[in-house]
């Protein structure tokens, strides 16, 4: 699927210092239902934002308003767990267009990719900057620059660059598709299903 | 480049296709699963392009994530579930996909079922929309999860784009001691490893243990390998691999099979291949295992004594939150724990051997009284099975009942829904918060465990039930 090209983004931060968030707290299974790809935002982190009674936990990071933006900053080994792509899809169209954590899960990390949420690596050291500085003032950004494969925490300057491959960049920065590029060379594929032995 | 080569390895570059420059290998799928939760979004994706399912003749569908595990002969009570195994079945025949839905005599949990048909065959590479799809590497197949977006990528050019893993072996010698199974063997692994200690790899079970395993042990431990975060993990296929595949419904035959032995007697790991990591394990030190955490590496020997939070890898303020989840105190015993529900099946114990194993603890008790017990077989072959070899008789007579086929309480998108708040002793695959139902508390645990839960009604040593070997 053709996704939103992905340049530089400065934004605010929303942090969530825990570590193996899994993909069951980040969309719970019984919300998996649909066939259509909508919606999924309203519950992003269901049982973690709300109560039983569908009131609203106080307390939980997406709740408080002093907290927003674009990026959300989660602890180590984000991602955990099942392969349902629907937990990339929660964190974009809850409005996130970056995750940043010093450890991602294999196949979160591959979901995001392939629908244009850019997962940032960083160390666990500018991991905790992040946390202190967001925590300390909600207001201070972060830039992040896929061109430069940077990130940036604006209030003290400090940086790290992160790493992704140089197929997938060049796809997020120009919104391209994987199937486009493998229905290119759909001949080659052919060819080598002929030969195939199973 | 050295000749010899890791069994991953050979597997691996003999399926690409096509590599990227700084970017992943084109992968080439012999065998593609698909159900009803991650594929509808992949099938309206490929209905966009106007393009068809490039083979359908390896893609298999079948339904088990909603699927009731009661009454599966009445209408789906619940209407999004209904509708998606409706739009399954839709896309299955628009595309000329076999389809084995709800009430199909071959039903059942994909990761079951794909074993039990031969679709499943060593030195292939397999995929599906779920991450339990490493079960299937204990055929000696490349086998691992994807999203959507991969699904339906594999729908359209039964290729994928993946950066090729770093490779793994983790060796267990010995022998299994009394009371403890596959189950047990897998959960001190991820134990040992912590839940994200194989991210990044692909890993290879090498040694005594495993081999001594049965194929559907094998599967238990394969199926696991991703709550330690790898991607895959597979086992060298053996004499034991053949005799189970052979002569099963999709699985070569004649001059066929000879042309696949050939090939499948060319999958082990060369004597000097190099992997990046490599670990070894006393498996006769593994004892019967059970979870109290809120991640499958939150594991212990059942008869020891919950980690104090300085004592564990990770943070201090995760390891409280979770242990405040399932309300227990660091350093406390689990053994005694009174606990509410029992879930024997999943993908990761479904198979005969598992109620063979839970029968044989369950045999001539009866079933606790605050018990709630689901037993729930992975498949519709099991579910015969269990009923032709007697298991039936014995699981009645201890006041069990069985259900129908499917993934149950593992995931609770049916109506198994552990309450929140309650215990439930499982033989599935994640203990997350919430996993069985909003607020549920899960112990991890083998299906001697479960059993010995299920009769006692508290966290029990199944030694202490185990009949003695004369």
């Amino acid at each position: 699927m053709a996704y939103d090209k992905f340049n530089t983004l400065t934004s605010t931060a929303v942090p969530l210092p825990i570590e193996n968030v899994d993909t069951d707290q980040i969309i719970p299974a019984r919300f998996l239902k649909a066939t259509e790809r909508v919606g999924f935002g309203d519950n992003l982190f269901r049982d973690w934002r709300y109560n039983q009674d569908n009131t609203l936990k106080e307390d939980f990071v997406l709740n408080q308003d002093k907290f927003s933006g674009k990026i959300l900053v989660g602890g180590k080994n984000f991602g955990s767990g099942s392969s349902r792509e629907h937990a990339a899809w929660s964190v974009y169209d809850y409005g996130f267009r970056c995750v940043v954590s010093s450890f991602f899960a294999d196949i979160f990390r591959g979901n995001c990719l392939n629908i244009g949420v850019l997962p940032v690596q960083v160390s666990a050291d500018f991991l905790q900057k992040i946390f202190d500085a967001v925590e300390a003032d909600p207001s201070v950004e972060l830039e992040i620059s896929l061109p430069e494969q940077k990130i940036v925490l604006l209030s003290t300057g400090e940086s790290e660059s992160f790493d992704i491959n140089g197929y997938k960049k060049n796809n997020m920065l120009n919104g391209f598709d994987d199937i486009d590029y493998l229905l290119n060379i759909k001949k080659d594929i052919e060819t080598f299903a002929e030969n195939t032995p199973l | 480049m050295s000749a010899t080569k890791t069994l991953f390895d050979k597997v691996w570059d003999s399926h690409v296709v096509h590599k990227i420059q700084d970017g992943p290998d084109v992968l080439f799928i012999d065998r593609h699963m698909v159900h009803e939760v991650t594929s509808p979004v992949a099938f309206l994706g490929i209905k966009n392009r106007n393009i068809p399912v490039m083979h359908p003749e390896k893609t298999f569908a079948t339904a088990d994530h909603n699927t009731p595990t009661i009454n599966q002969h009445l209408p789906i009570a619940d209407p999004l579930s209904a509708n998606q195994l409706r739009m399954l079945e839709e896309n299955a025949n628009e595309y000329g996909i076999s389809y084995w839905g709800l009430g199909h005599a071959k039903n059942g949990i994909v990761h079951v079922v794909g074993p039990e048909y031969g679709i499943t065959q060593p030195g292939a590479t397999i995929v599906c929309g779920d991450s339990h799809t490493s079960t299937h590497g204990a055929f000696g197949a490349i086998a691992f999860g994807i999203g959507t977006s991969e699904v339906e990528m594999v729908l359209a050019t039964q290729c994928i784009m993946q950066p090729k893993p770093k490779r793994m072996r983790i060796n267990v010698n010995g022998k299994m001691s009394r009371g403890v199974t596959p189950k047990d063997v897998a959960l001190f692994i991820i134990s040992q490893l912590t839940t994200s200690g194989a991210t990044g790899y692909f890993v290879e079970y090498a040694g005594e243990i495993f081999r001594d395993m049965s194929m559907e042990g094998r599967m238990t431990v394969c199926n696991l390998s991703i709550e330690m975060g790898a991607r895959g993990g597979m086992i060298a296929p053996d004499e034991k691999t053949f005799e189970y595949i052979k002569d099963r419904e999709f699985t070569p035959k004649g001059a066929d099979w000879d042309k696949a032995m050939a090939y499948w007697e060319t999958l082990y790991t060369d004597e000097d291949a190099i992997f990046d990591k490599e670990l070894t394990f006393d498996g006769s030190l593994i004892e019967p295992m059970i979870t109290y955490g809120t991640n499958p590496g939150m594991g212990m020997g059942i008869s020891n004594d919950i980690p104090m939070a300085n004592a564990v890898q990770g943070g201090a303020t995760t390891y409280q939150k979770s242990l405040k989840y399932m309300d227990f105190n660091e350093g406390e015993s689990m053994m005694g724990k009174s606990i509410d529900f029992v879930f024997l099946g999943s993908c990761t114990n479904g198979r005969i051997e598992d109620f063979r194993a839970f029968a044989s603890i369950v045999k001539g008790r009866k079933k606790a009284d605050n018990v709630t017990a689901w037993l729930v077989p992975g498949s519709h072959k099991v579910e015969s099975a269990i009923k032709e070899e007697g298991i039936l008789d014995i699981l009645t007579e201890a006041g069990f009942e069985l259900r129908e086929p499917g993934c149950s309480a593992c995931l609770a998108m049916n109506d198994d829904k552990v309450p929140a708040g309650k215990l439930a002793v499982s033989t599935s695959n994640r203990n997350f918060e919430g996993r069985q139902g909003p607020g549920s508390r899960t112990l991890l645990a083998s299906p001697l465990v479960a059993a010995a839960a299920a009769v006692t009604g508290k966290v029990t040593d199944p030694r202490e039930l185990m009949v003695e070997l004369v």
